[in-house]
C-alpha cells in the first residue's frame, strides 16, 4: 500500500486527560476546547462591514 | 407554442407553483440584503456547516466512484478518505458552534420554532449518518465500533432491522439514504430561514417592546427584504 | 398560531438592510472549509488500522480461541445467550416493563453450535476422522451433546480464568507456542476434542472467515455478522481496543484509533455508562438509550420548554452578539 506520510504522525496510542471519572483523549479535549474558543471569538471579534451597515442605517442603503 | 390552459385552477402544477412563489418569492429565496443587525461572526457557522457538508459529499462521491476498498490500497484513496474524515469533524464542529449561537439568540422567536426543530433533527440524523460511515470503513475501527454499537441498538429493538455488522446495509445507508435525509433536512431548514428571515435581536427597550406587542402587526412571515441592488455595495 | 410556532412578542424587522452576498459567502465558505480539510489531511492524514482476522486470533491467542469455540458449541457464549435479534436463548435487555429487544424478535437467526462450529467443519474435505466425529456428535441426543461440550469447555474456562487472575495455569490445557495448537485433557468430551482441534486448524489456515461469511450458501455476500460476533465472543478485539482506549470504561465511544480526534459529540452517550445506576446495570444499554432518547426529544423541543426557552433572555450573551445594533439604536 503506497501512502504519503503525514507531517504529524498520530498513529500511536492516545494520551488521555483524567479528572475524576472523566477520561478523555487529548485530541477530543483539544476539539472541545477549540469549540469554546471559536464560539467566544465569534461573538467577540468585530464583523467587517460596519461602515456599510452604518450607511444603511442612515438611509444610504435600502429601507 | 403551447395550448391555452383549459382549467388552470385545477392544475396541480399551477397550485404548487403559486404556493411556492407565495411562500418564497425570488427576492426572499435569494435576497441580496440582510438586516443591519446581522453583524457578527457567529452568523457564519450556519454556512460553514453547509460548506462542510458540501466537502463531505464531494469527497464521499470520489470515494464512492472507486468503491469501499480503494482507499486502503492507494495514496490518492487515502488522501480523499482523510478529507472525508476531517470534513466530518469540521461539520460537527460548525454545527455545534452554530447551535450554541442560535440557542443564545433564542432563534425560535417570531414564529421560527420549525427552524430550530429542523436544525436539531438534522444534528440528530447526522449522528447515525456518521456511525454508518464508521462501520463501513472495513478496518479494525469498523470491527470494534460495529460489535459495540450493536448492543445499544439491539437493546431498543432497532437492531432487528438496522444491523451494524451488515456491511452491505450500512454502506447503503451511509452513501444514499442518510445523506438524502440530511440534505433534505438542511434544505427545509434553510428555506424556513429564508421564509422567516433571520431572527431580530431581543428588544431591550421594554417600553418600546410593550407598545410593539399591542400592535396588530404580530407574527407571520416578514415581507421580503428590499433589494439592495441599486444601493451601496460592499 | 400553529403548533410549532411558540408565542412571543418578537416583531418582524421593519428596519434597514445592508447589502449581503449570500452566494459569494457560500463560495468563500466552501473554499475555506475545503482548504482547512486539505490542510488537516496533509498535517495528520487519517487512521487505518488493519482488521483483525480469525486466523490471527487463533494464532495469537490460541487458548482464547479454543475457549470461545467451545462456548459456541455448548451455547454458553455471549452470542449464544444473547437473545433477539439472534436467537431465543435470552430475553435481552429491558427497562421496567419495556422489553423492546424481545418484542422486535429474532430477525437474524444464529445457532452458534451449528453456524460457528458444525457447518464450517462439514466443509473440510478428505478428513474421515473429523467427519466421523461430526457425524457422531450430530447423531447424539441433546443431553449427550451438552455433556461432551461442557466437559471440553470446563478446563478451558479454568485456564482462561487463571490467565485473567494471573494464577498458576492448570495442567489440563497446554499450548504449543510454535504451532499455536491447544491440547485439552478432558475426559468425557467424546468427539468434541477432535472437532475443536480441526476447527483450530481451519481457523489458522484462514478458511473460517470465508466459511462464516458464505455459510448461507450464497456466493455474493456483504453481511459480516457471523465472523464479527464470533470474534467478539473472544478476547482479541477487546485486547486490541483496550490498548487504543476504545473500551466502554475508557469512554471509548468518543474515541478514534491512534491519537486522532474521534466523536466528541457523543460525550453525553459515553458519560452515562461511567455513572450509576448505568455503570453496573445489566440493562445499561437500554437505560442509556432511553435517557438519551428523552434528552434528544427535549433538545428538539427547546423552543417549547418553559424556563429553558427563557434562559437566553436571562443570560444576556445576546448583548455581545448584537452590540452594534444596540449601540446604533
Amino acid at each position: 500500500m503506497s501512502m504519503a506520510a503525514a507531517i504529524v504522525n498520530l498513529n500511536h496510542p492516545a494520551h488521555t486527560v483524567d479528572w475524576g471519572f472523566i477520561h478523555l483523549s487529548v485530541a477530543n479535549v483539544v476539539v472541545i476546547g477549540l469549540m469554546f474558543v471559536v464560539f467566544f471569538a465569534a461573538i467577540l471579534l468585530p464583523f467587517p462591514g460596519a461602515a456599510e451597515r452604518a450607511a444603511a442605517r442612515r438611509g444610504g442603503g435600502a429601507s | 407554442m403551447s395550448a391555452p390552459p383549459t382549467n388552470p385552477s385545477k392544475s396541480w402544477t399551477v397550485k404548487v407553483r403559486e404556493k411556492g412563489v407565495e411562500a418564497l418569492p425570488p427576492e426572499r429565496l435569494l435576497p441580496d440584503g440582510q438586516p443591519t443587525y446581522v453583524a457578527s461572526w457567529i452568523y457564519v457557522f450556519g454556512v460553514a456547516s453547509i460548506a462542510s457538508l458540501i466537502v463531505i459529499i464531494g469527497s464521499g462521491c470520489i470515494l464512492a466512484l472507486k468503491g469501499p476498498a480503494w482507499w486502503h490500497f492507494t495514496g490518492v484513496g487515502h488522501f480523499f478518505n482523510s478529507i472525508h474524515m476531517w470534513s466530518v469533524e469540521l461539520f460537527f464542529f460548525a454545527m455545534v458552534v452554530h447551535l450554541w449561537g442560535k440557542y443564545w439568540m433564542a432563534s425560535w422567536r417570531g414564529g421560527r420554532g420549525r427552524v430550530w426543530v429542523t436544525g436539531a433533527i438534522t444534528f440528530l440524523v447526522a449522528v447515525p449518518a456518521a456511525l454508518t460511515g464508521y462501520v463501513s470503513q472495513q478496518n479494525f475501527d469498523a470491527q470494534w465500533i460495529s460489535t459495540q454499537a450493536k448492543d445499544g441498538l439491539n437493546s431498543v429493538g432497532v437492531g432487528a432491522f438496522f444491523n451494524v455488522t451488515n456491511f452491505g446495509q450500512m454502506y447503503s445507508y451511509h452513501i444514499l439514504l442518510l445523506p438524502i435525509a440530511v440534505v433534505g433536512l438542511v434544505s427545509a431548514h434553510v428555506l424556513l430561514v429564508r421564509r422567516n428571515g433571520v431572527v431580530p435581536p431581543f428588544e431591550i427597550d421594554t417600553k418600546k417592546a410593550a407598545i410593539a406587542a399591542t400592535s396588530p402587526d404580530r407574527g407571520g412571515p416578514p415581507p421580503p427584504p428590499p433589494s439592495t441592488a441599486t444601493g451601496a455595495q460592499s | 398560531m400553529s403548533f410549532l410556532r411558540p408565542k412571543d412578542d418578537t416583531q418582524p424587522w421593519k428596519g434597514r438592510y445592508q447589502p449581503y452576498d449570500l452566494i459569494k459567502e457560500l463560495c468563500i465558505a466552501v473554499g475555506v472549509i475545503g482548504l482547512l480539510a486539505v490542510a488537516l489531511t496533509v498535517l495528520f492524514s487519517s487512521p487505518d488500522d488493519k482488521s483483525s482476522t480469525i486466523s490471527q486470533w487463533s494464532h495469537e491467542l490460541p487458548a482464547d480461541f479454543a475457549t470461545a469455540a467451545a462456548k459456541e458449541l455448548d451455547e454458553t457464549s455471549d452470542t449464544a445467550a444473547y437473545g433477539p435479534p439472534y436467537n431465543h436463548n435470552g430475553e435481552g435487555q429491558h427497562a421496567a416493563f419495556l422489553y423492546p429487544q424481545k418484542w422486535l424478535g429474532v430477525s437474524h437467526p444464529i445457532n452458534t453450535a451449528a453456524d460457528f462450529v458444525i457447518k464450517p467443519l462439514e466443509t473440510v474435505p478428505n478428513d474421515a476422522a473429523l467427519q466421523s466425529a461430526v457425524a457422531e456428535y450430530k447423531a447424539a441426543p441433546e443431553k449427550q451433546k451438552k455433556e461432551w461440550s461442557e466437559a471440553y469447555a470446563k478446563p478451558l474456562e479454568e485456564y482462561s480464568t487463571a490467565v485473567e487472575e494471573k494464577k498458576t495455569l492448570p495442567s489440563t490445557v497446554s499450548v504449543d507456542p510454535s504451532t499455536g495448537t491447544v491440547t485439552v485433557k478432558a475426559s468425557g468430551a467424546g468427539p468434541v476434542g477432535t472437532m475443536m482441534t480441526s476447527l483450530q486448524s481451519l481457523a489458522q489456515s484462514g478458511g473460517l472467515e470465508g466459511g462464516l461469511v458464505t455459510s448461507s450458501g450464497q456466493f455474493f455476500q456483504t453481511d459480516y455478522t457471523k465472523p464479527l460476533l464470533f470474534m467478539a465472543d473472544g478476547g482479541l478485539l477487546a485486547k486490541r481496543a483496550e490498548g487504543l482506549h476504545l473500551l466502554g470504561e475508557q469512554w471509548g465511544m468518543m474515541n478514534e484509533t491512534g491519537s486522532f480526534p474521534g466523536q466528541p459529540w457523543l460525550w453525553l452517550y459515553a458519560l452515562w455508562y461511567q455513572v450509576e445506576p448505568f455503570k453496573s446495570s445489566e440493562n445499561a444499554d437500554v437505560l442509556v438509550m432511553l435517557v438519551m432518547g428523552v434528552l434528544s426529544l427535549a433538545f428538539v423541543c427547546i423552543p417549547f420548554i418553559p424556563g429553558i426557552n427563557r434562559l437566553p433572555r436571562k443570560i444576556p450573551i445576546y448583548k455581545l452578539i448584537w452590540r452594534e445594533h444596540y449601540r446604533a439604536s
